[in-house]
């Protein structure tokens, strides 16, 4: 049965250094949670203290609603998936798997018969049958991830954790890879923490993103809520490329550098009048050719369907992301002058600090 | 998904047509050796190598063979017929091997802690463990003698418990063990080392107790290393001489080492005896470190070489 998982209050110091400040959270049975920040963020130290592997300087982990911080590891029944995927070197594909069945207590240990059914049952799963006399050293990275997979599902963990289970292979295989282990994810019932420091990976398999910074959550939500309301600058920066356009507010309504984008939807009296920085996504922000526009193109890059363009305003170097069919015709060319269009944005009270409630610009 | 068919080993590729080409460069040897031509300088390397292992190492040991057999067969088997002298090698031997037993014990647990905790005082006491290889080993025999003795500080706690360990054959255990230890703890330390703690974590997560862990996960993955560990600590200890002639009473057939022995003989004047002991020594010591190395090459298998 999927677990239930209830992080309240935990805080972990190391040293003068605190990994983890108060978090609390709260993971529903059969979810899958991605935990996203940058490194140092504390999200690996969070998991570690779920696994038991780490101890809590304060706060409790319960896991269906049994705290477990003075419980060792072993009596969790937490499946954890390491980054580097710890494999047992000189063990096959097959004693891997079979090991978290093998060590149980003589009472419980199945049957050797038992073992061998469940293990072939776990290399069908992950597709790697034909390895299972392989040692670790012989296998490829994806496949490595499989087994280390398969092997922490042997024991029917209620929770699976999976610290950046992806970050040592490379870029294809870690898509495929990801993908997989959502469909797996639907068809096995567990409940799921996943650590990464890749927004991509975070907003494509998980239920929910918890973002981390500094030992703290700045937010919790679906891909959706996180992507599209921010709460901080933190998040919208962490989840995407981001351009910061200089604007001005007055009597409610915004108007961007250049003075030719102006808007009232939105932007509400809430918002004292002054400078202020419009948080733009590349993609959001369009740009026409303009002789006496603010905007300095440095560069143009194609990059697949799109177009990188680098440009300068008020000293700021921004960029905005174009299809790469409507440049031809645009008159941009690198040294020409341009007018930014962002079509929609966020602004945060002061420019850099947090509301309560930021306030969602678009062009109507 | 695709991904399993993609990776299924590919079919046999045709033989390629250049691999016939090759075939007689590959062929040319030097002598009895395959020709490296990626790695100069071999012929040379070698050269130098022989040259000097023969000057410092395989002609003495040639010498002191060839003194041993101009005792002749039946002078040979009168010598090893002594009972001083099947007595001596008793000593030796039994001793060096417990002394060995307990270095790989108590060396591989020094080697995981070093390894895996932090603690004050940890890089001195790493350093400490190579101290038995920089004392002269005369030293350390005074010195556990003075600690061992009726009236020392250890001496004293055990002597009414009726142990005596200065001057008896538990001395000599104690001294060889003193002197094989480092051995122990420095060949296992590096492949602890590099055994990442995240394998001891994922054992433990997979509900394996300490014990488990370390028979299933640890001990396999040092066992090599424990091994050539425990054949350095053995041969150190048949050959160790300083420390034990200070800490043992070197009675014969109750404490005395096969090196004294010959020693003695060559205070005697008797350079033939001597050298058939040792050669005798040197033959028993090769079958057991070879007896050690083929164990070794048994836990080692080639898949994770």
């Amino acid at each position: 049965m999927p677990a239930h998982v209830a992080i309240q209050g935990v805080s972990r110091r190391f040293g003068d250094y605190t990994a983890l400040h108060d978090v609390t959270l709260e993971i529903a049975p059969g979810e899958l949670v991605a935990v996203l920040g940058p490194s140092g963020s504390g999200k690996t130290t969070l998991l570690r203290i779920v696994a038991g592997l780490e101890m809590p300087d304060r706060g409790q982990v319960l896991i269906n609603g049994e705290d477990n911080v003075m419980r060792p590891p072993r009596e969790r029944g937490v499946g954890f998936v390491f980054q580097h995927f710890a494999l047992f070197r000189h063990m096959t594909v097959f004693e891997n798997i079979a090991f978290g069945l093998r060590v149980r207590p003589r009472a419980e240990r199945p049957s050797r018969a038992d073992i061998n059914k469940r293990v072939k049952e776990l290399l069908d799963l992950v597709q790697l049958s034909w390895l299972e006399k392989r040692y670790p050293a012989e296998l490829s990275g994806g496949q490595r991830q499989r087994v280390a997979l398969a092997r922490a599902l042997a024991i029917e963990p209620r929770l699976l954790l999976l610290d950046e289970p992806f970050g040592a292979l490379d870029a294809k295989v870690r898509k495929e890879l990801g993908q997989w282990l959502r469909e797996l994810h639907h068809g096995v019932a567990v409940t799921g923490v996943l650590v990464t420091h890749d927004q991509e990976e975070a907003l494509e398999l998980s239920d929910r993103i918890v973002l981390m910074s500094q030992g703290r959550v700045e937010q919790v939500g679906t891909p959706n809520e996180v992507y599209t309301r921010p709460r901080n600058p933190f998040v919208f920066e962490f989840l995407g490329e981001t351009s910061h356009i200089p604007c001005r507010l007055l009597a409610g309504a915004l108007a961007t550098a250049g003075g030719a984008q102006t808007a009232q939807n939105g932007v509400a009296a809430a918002v004292a009048d002054g400078e202020s920085t419009l948080f733009v996504r590349p993609h959001d922000l369009g740009l026409r050719a303009d002789p006496s526009g603010p905007a300095t193109i440095r560069h143009i890059t194609p990059s697949g369907p799109w177009a990188r363009v680098e440009f300068l305003l008020e000293g700021r170097s921004l960029y905005a992301a174009l299809p790469l069919d409507s440049i031809a015709g645009s008159g941009l060319t690198p040294g020409g002058t341009a007018m930014p269009l962002p079509r929609r944005g966020v602004l945060f009270a002061d420019g850099r600090g947090t509301m309560d409630e930021p306030l969602h610009w678009a062009v109507s | 998904m695709t991904e399993a068919g993609r990776e299924a080993p590919s079919p046999a590729l045709p033989a390629h047509p250049r691999r016939d080409a090759v075939l007689p460069v590959r062929q040319r040897r030097v002598g009895w050796f395959p020709r490296h031509s990626i790695l100069p300088g071999f012929g040379l390397s070698l050269g130098i190598t022989l040259l000097v292992l023969s000057i410092i190492v395989l002609l003495p040991l040639a010498a002191m063979m060839g003194d041993a057999t101009s005792l002749g067969w039946s002078g040979f088997t009168k010598l090893l017929a002594s009972p001083r002298v099947q007595g001596a090698f008793r000593v030796s031997l039994v001793c060096s091997l417990l002394a060995a037993v307990t270095s790989a014990i108590f060396g591989l647990l020094i080697a995981w802690v070093l390894v895996r905790t932090r603690f004050p005082g940890r890089r001195l006491a790493d350093a400490m463990v190579d101290l038995p290889f920089a004392l002269p080993t005369a030293v350390a025999g005074i010195a556990l003698s003075t600690l061992y003795a009726p009236n020392g500080w250890l001496g004293a706690l055990l002597a009414p418990l009726g142990i005596h360990v200065a001057y008896t054959v538990a001395g000599v255990y104690v001294a060889l063990t003193f002197v094989g230890l480092p051995f122990v703890v420095r060949s296992v330390q590096p492949v602890l080392q590099d055994l990442e703690a995240e394998q001891e974590e994922a054992a433990t997560t997979l509900g394996a107790n300490p014990l488990q862990i370390f028979r299933r996960v640890l001990l396999p993955a040092i066992l090599p290393s424990l091994c050539s560990g425990f054949a350095m600590a053995f041969a150190r200890a048949l050959g160790e001489y300083g420390s034990v002639i200070f800490i043992s009473s070197n009675r014969p057939m109750q404490s005395e080492i096969v090196p004294l022995l010959i020693v003695n003989r060559l205070e005697e004047f008797d350079f033939n005896g001597a050298a058939a002991i040792g050669t005798l020594m040197l033959v028993l010591s090769f079958c057991v470190l070879l007896g050690i190395t083929l164990l070794q090459r048994l836990t080692l298998s080639p898949r994770h070489a």
